[in-house]
């Protein structure tokens, strides 16, 4: 009965194909780690924040006068909503935390290396549409921090010379940010750039699938192949990484419900104070930081000094800071993948851009002193010369032998 | 290298919790424990609340029947006694002054209390309804520790009685005699500022209610998940 019906399937769309070519008949190497579980939980994350944020569209107002209400209405008068909010809003920084790892197993493991450059490239403009994402829809609770973290991030654009104001003005649809800003930030987060994230994870996985997946070892799999064509080295994704992904699903689920229901706020730092006081165009706050997942590179923005009291500079240095990222496939010369056998010299590397990175978030969330502007400068040093020096550092770096078989234990 | 990595992930989650809440000028602030559970004294903090706050500020996003459930009183306790500024159950916590003749009788528009415990914070509440002390060159007679300047006059003078502040050593001590001892207006403030967090957050109550029981499903599944996986996963070497 149930092969009948696959069968008139079958005949007429690629259903057991493509259950097969990404899930049964994928050969996934069977020595993926803990980095290995980030992936699936960004999927996760992904679907949980689509599924909410419809709920929350139901009953929120994308009006400047009704916005910050109907955020508490949906906290206090819909049946759930409190559920539904927390879940978006904690969705949201969970998935910079997921996705944060996700890279960096990425750059560890030397994922984004021949032929997986393209894999590389779908993730980091995934990545950008998410931090696009994530500004718009903070926006929308019209809370002080949404209201002045944006005022903050679009005259950013207005930095740009010639052109910069008309363009600031262009983003806002009015002088200030205000009622025509918060609609169109509405109508991107909840339709255009979803829409974008979703086409880019497509892409994603299907280069993914068709150059097959890295390993924590770095070696190709597809070189020791049995009789069938298959890797010695390989599993089937299902069912072994699927019952897999399900216990890393439940330990994920169990720390993001700890946050959820212990800690939405997590201190300010997923929910800020600030953002509890409707937006007052004439009331600056004291202290204006973005929510966490940006800071690193809003630190590397103030670290830059202006010029001529353009702060011109800054901006491009933040600019450059995500560009670098999409090079790596090139500026790596080294042909060992994994850290496993790299040298000493990206090692050391990888672990100064990791404290830098880190550091430089913590001091995007710090207000301005003279001792912090200095470590900002550091670690936006020390940030961008991981791109600049390293083919350098990887082509002289004394790399180990990389076994030929992935190593198991 | 893998030990050193997930250490350097926890130090920095140590390093970075705590973020410092709204300036107040490096003025300590003292705790208060929020309970939501102990109803009594969120229904002491709403009487002092519909008495002595809700006639110039509102909580507009609060509703009186809302309340009355997560209190457990009932809707005709509330009508009775706490039910002075509306007509109907189901209306939130508004009152009669506009905006705008406030903002001309007192200089700013008294701010709506409804998430002014997510946004102050409950530490600087309770230390900001104990710390106003007599200051002749303001038009309200007093002003605050942590509030320099504040709008809002000493509400609670009855009860507190009205305090004098030592420029020298910063220390408060008591100008006049309230009705209240010093520790029954501290406890009187605290029920306040308990019931201000409720109002804050409502649904926080269902919230710890309901997270203990995911956590527990979460838990038990884990138990399932874990040896399934090991059983697939036997003939894996």
């Amino acid at each position: 009965m149930f092969s009948s019906l696959m069968g008139w399937i079958d005949a007429r769309f690629p259903a057991t194909k493509l259950w097969e070519e990404h899930i049964s008949k994928y050969y996934a190497p069977k020595n993926f780690n803990f980095w290995y579980f980030f992936g699936s939980l960004a999927l996760l994350v992904l679907v949980l924040q689509i599924v909410t944020g419809i709920f929350l569209t139901m009953h929120y107002k994308p009006d400047a006068a009704l916005a910050f209400a109907s955020v508490e209405y949906i906290m206090r008068d819909v049946e759930w909503g409190w559920l539904i909010r927390y879940l978006h809003s904690t969705g949201a920084s969970a998935f910079f935390v997921v996705i944060y790892l996700h890279m960096f197993r990425g750059i560890m493991y030397g994922s984004y290396k021949k032929p997986r450059e393209l894999v590389w490239l779908f993730g980091m403009f995934l990545y950008m549409a998410l931090m696009a994402e994530a500004f718009m829809g903070y926006l929308l609770p019209w809370g002080q921090m949404s209201f002045w973290g944006a005022q903050v991030i679009i005259s950013l654009f207005g930095a740009i010379p010639f052109i910069g104001d008309q363009l600031a003005l262009w983003i806002r649809g009015d002088f200030v940010v205000a009622d025509a800003t918060l609609n169109r930030f509405f109508a991107f987060h909840v339709i255009a750039v979803p829409l974008v994230i979703l086409g880019l994870v497509v892409a994603h996985i299907i280069a993914l699938h068709e150059v097959g997946s890295n390993n924590p070892d770095g070696v190709d799999i597809k070189k020791f192949k049995d009789k069938d064509g298959i890797p010695l080295d390989g599993i089937p994704f299902h069912p072994y990484y699927t019952v897999k992904d399900i216990v890393g699903v439940t330990v994920f689920l169990f720390i993001f419900s700890l946050v959820l229901f212990y800690a939405p706020e997590m201190d300010g730092w997923f929910l800020e104070n600030a953002n509890f006081v409707p937006a007052d165009p004439l009331k600056t706050p004291l202290h204006i930081a973005p929510v966490w997942y940006f800071t690193p590179f809003y630190a590397i923005l103030r670290a830059v000094p202006s010029i001529a009291g353009s702060s011109f500079p800054g901006v491009v240095a933040m600019g450059l800071s995500i560009v670098f990222l999409f090079l790596l496939p090139w500026l790596d010369r080294s042909p060992v993948r994994s850290i496993r056998y790299r040298g000493i010299y990206f090692r050391t590397a990888l672990v100064l851009f990791v404290i830098s990175f880190l550091g430089l978030g913590f001091l995007g969330t710090q207000p301005v002193t003279p001792i912090y502007t200095l470590l900002s400068r550091i670690f936006s040093i020390i940030y961008f010369a991981f791109f600049v020096l390293m083919p350098i550092y990887t082509s002289l770096d004394k790399d180990k032998p990389v076994p030929e078989r992935v190593t198991f234990k | 290298m893998r030990t050193f990595i997930f250490a350097f992930f926890f130090s920095y989650l140590s390093m970075i919790s705590g973020q410092v809440m709204a300036s107040t000028d490096g003025i300590h602030l003292d705790e208060v424990e929020v309970d939501l559970s102990d109803k009594a004294s969120l229904q002491r903090g709403a009487k002092t609340f519909v008495n002595y706050c809700l006639s110039c500020h509102q909580a507009s996003f609060m509703r009186y029947n809302r309340m009355a459930k997560d209190l457990d009183l009932s809707d005709a306790q509330v009508k009775e006694n706490l039910m002075f500024a509306s007509e109907k159950i189901g209306d939130t916590m508004t009152v009669a002054m506009r905006a705008e003749d406030a903002k001309k009788w007192f200089g700013v528009t008294p701010p709506d209390l409804s998430v002014i415990s997510r946004s102050r914070g409950t530490a600087w509440l309770n230390t900001y309804l104990r710390t106003f002390y007599i200051d002749d060159t303001k038009a309200t007679g007093t002003n605050n520790l942590v509030f320099k300047d504040t709008a809002m006059p000493h509400v609670l003078w009855k009860q507190q009685g009205y305090l004098h502040h030592d420029e020298e050593t910063g220390h408060l001590t008591p100008a006049s005699e309230g009705s209240l001892s010093s520790y029954d207006y501290n406890v009187m403030v605290a029920d306040l500022v308990n019931f201000l967090a409720y109002v804050g957050e409502p649904s926080k109550i269902q919230r710890l209610e309901l997270g203990k029981w995911v956590l527990l499903y979460l838990f038990l599944f884990f138990l399932v998940a874990y040896p399934m996986k090991k059983a697939f996963w036997r003939d894996i070497h």
